[in-house]
């Protein structure tokens, strides 16, 4: 799960991660009013679920009060464009004001699940305020890794060698492995998956600060963070997806003309391959389980079918111990309900497939019925057409 | 042979009272897996389909000589099960719970390094051995015994693979799920080296997927050591960068893990890189003649 710039200052502050002083607005005026509260020169930050903001026009520095409203008017409200955002944005509905700062060094600090070695990693680097993806491409030597124990936790030694790794001068280094310290304990505490801090700043007058901050969470462990669950921004997410979350399928929206639904997250991305090696593209992912049910299937129909790209639904469902009879019920029974105006292709596998079908073909429904997933994307390549 | 399981393995089931536990046991049992006992904390003394359930897994192991745990509790509890496990010394561990959390998972790898458990999964099907022993979740009457090694991420596109082999009369010596999540026990590499040693299995078809290395590595590994033909697969071509494909672990994260790059590792290994999953089967069949 993802949140908000702000949010993730929030938390990382209440851990002890030094953060400029600021607050979120939503209107103009709350703006002004953050802006006031903090006196001077104030930044203001759109705050969407995307990076590369600054470039976008999403980041402005405002001379006062008066110019945060401004600047916050302008923001609020309008489509940013980021390439993280692709073409069609993101609205901007919050912004961050904060405390302008008189910076003199920019770095990187960043934290992720290592899945080689099984470890949390804390990595740094001189190279702050750059994509850390870049500077792993161009310059690999420049990101420092700290691998953490699980056993013992992130060590003060583990602090002090990146802090001096990063050149820090030695009057800072005791601030830096306080930081650093408290930034593991952020991590570990809420399950978070991913945090970075880009730029984590040092200013002329010798303090350490997050100025950027972007916290992922692991979704496996959201079940024990009630506090982080109520963070989610449904703004931020895909109107279908947020609706086939709530039915507790796993769908992802695609751009392509074929929909389809699959049982079982690896079956499921094959069968997009399968599609475009066909000929044809895939509208999304649509994983409705490993026990696909009537109810799933019918809930997964309505939701490929809202999406108005889709030109046919490719069904692929390997029922395992599953019975094919009881699917190709939920099938002809969820596309009854929905009156299914487009071609379906069907592809069942598991025990009963005959019986299974044989309740296809006696439905009075328009599936065509395919033997084997070759045979099953071909034939939905050829109903709904090419790309 | 087989890798892993076999005849001789004595399967302890953890969770066998809950509804999954309960059906995959009677599956297991009707397939000929020799299940021995059954763990569920506070029901100790009964039993589920006459087999005795425990209240702790080192009671069942000490009473019934089990030498391998099949793990059906729900996530918040599946780490804590795995852990009482391996603290039981067993040899072997499959841990069918998809959902557990990644910290959970991380202090389980560490507890688990120095011990002798080996662990499958999280988030996985289970391990079969065609005619022997089925550990797991996966249907038994698509396997067929035989000398084509299976190692996947995945758990029905593994079925759709083993269907297809089964269709062209290959059978298969084992089949094993590592599992969908960014933290498994056991990996291509620990799966892929089993396979090369055991003389039984001629061949091994390798499904992947995107997100992390272990293909890359795999795909090392095969080019250094590998004595026998490798058939690959990874699915996510078409899969957008950034976003979880279902499994915890299918993530294109800072340009990482594409399939195209897992793709290339593979093919500049000699691995045979089937071009669409309905090829999987034939791509075994060409390689095998």
């Amino acid at each position: 799960m993802k949140i908000h710039e702000y949010q993730a200052k929030q938390i990382l502050s209440k851990f002890g991660v030094t953060t400029p002083r600021g607050d979120v607005a939503y209107t103009p005026e709350e703006a002004r009013g953050v802006a006031e509260k903090l006196g001077g020169t104030v930044v203001v930050k759109a705050q969407i679920h995307a990076g590369g903001r600054g470039k976008a026009g999403g980041v402005k520095i405002a001379k006062d009060a008066k110019d945060a409203e401004r600047l916050a008017n302008e923001m609020l409200g309008k489509t940013l464009i980021t390439p993280q955002t692709g073409p069609e944005g993101r609205v901007v509905r919050r912004v961050l004001i904060e405390e302008g700062l008189d910076i003199a060094r920019e770095l990187y600090l960043g934290m992720v699940i290592d899945r080689a070695t099984a470890r949390p990693v804390m990595m740094a680097s001189s190279e702050g305020g750059v994509e850390i993806e870049i500077v792993a491409a161009e310059h690999p030597e420049k990101i420092l890794k700290e691998f953490i124990d699980p056993a013992v936790g992130f060590q003060a030694f583990q602090a002090r060698k990146l802090a001096f790794g990063l050149g820090l001068d030695a009057s800072l280094v005791n601030e830096a492995t306080r930081f650093l310290s408290m930034l593991y304990r952020a991590f570990e505490a809420t399950d978070a998956s991913l945090a970075e801090i880009n730029p984590l700043v040092v200013t002329r007058d010798g303090r350490i600060l997050a100025l950027d901050a972007k916290m992922n969470f692991d979704d496996n462990a959201l079940y024990r963070h009630k506090d982080i669950r109520e963070l989610r921004d449904l703004d931020e997410e895909d109107p279908l997806e947020v609706k086939a979350s709530n039915y507790n399928l796993n769908y992802i929206r695609l751009e392509g003309s074929v929909g389809c639904m699959v049982n079982g997250a690896g079956l499921a991305m094959a069968t997009m391959d399968l599609i475009q090696h066909a000929g044809g593209s895939p509208a999304n992912f649509l994983d409705v389980g490993g026990g696909a049910n009537e109810e799933q299937v019918r809930r997964g129909f309505e939701i490929i079918l809202s999406d108005p790209h889709v030109r046919g639904v490719l069904v692929n469902i390997f029922g395992g111990i599953m019975r094919c009879d009881i699917v190709a019920n939920g099938v002809v029974a969820a596309a009854r309900s929905l009156a299914v105006k487009v071609p379906v292709v069907v592809r069942l596998e598991g025990t009963n497939v005959e019986l299974g079908q044989q309740i296809l073909r006696e439905s009075g429904l328009d599936f065509t019925v395919a033997n084997g997933m070759k045979d099953a994307a071909e034939k939905i390549v050829t109903l709904a057409g090419r790309n | 042979m087989a890798i892993l399981v076999d005849e001789n393995t004595r399967l302890l089931v953890q969770g066998i009272t809950g509804r999954e536990g309960a059906f995959h046991t009677q599956q297991a049992v009707a397939y000929g897996t020799k299940v021995v006992a059954g763990v569920t904390p506070g029901k100790g003394g009964t039993s589920v389909e006459g087999i005795p359930v425990f209240n702790t897994v080192r009671e069942a192991r000490e009473k019934t000589g089990a030498n391998a745990s099949v793990i059906f509790v729900p996530p918040a509890f599946a780490a804590d099960a795995i852990l009482e496990a391996a603290d039981a010394g067993m040899p072997l561990v499959v841990a069918i719970t998809e959902g557990i959390p990644t910290i959970d998972m991380i202090r389980v790898a560490a507890f688990l390094r120095g011990r002798t458990t080996r662990l499958i999964g999280p988030n996985c099907p289970g391990i079969i051995s065609p005619g022997k022993c089925k550990i797991g979740i996966m249907p038994g009457r698509i396997h067929k015994p035989g000398h084509v090694g299976v190692v996947s991420r995945s758990g029905t596109l593994t079925y759709e693979a083993v269907g297809q082999l089964t269709a062209l009369g290959i059978g298969q010596s084992t089949c094993i799920g590592i599992g969908g999540d960014p933290i498994i026990g056991t990996n291509f590499v620990d799966a892929l080296r089993l396979f090369n040693d055991d003389p039984e299995t001629h061949g091994v078809v390798m499904i992947g997927e995107i997100g992390g290395t272990a293909e890359e590595e795999a795909a090392a590994y095969i080019k250094a050591n590998m004595k026998k033909p490798v058939v690959g697969f990874i699915a996510g071509r078409t899969a957008p960068p950034g976003r979880r494909m279902g499994h915890a672990g299918a993530i294109i994260s800072g340009g990482k893990g594409t399939a195209k790059d897992k793709i290339a590792s593979l093919l500049a290994a000699g691995v045979a890189v089937a071009e669409s999953p309905a090829l999987i089967g034939e791509t075994m069949k060409k390689v095998m003649n």
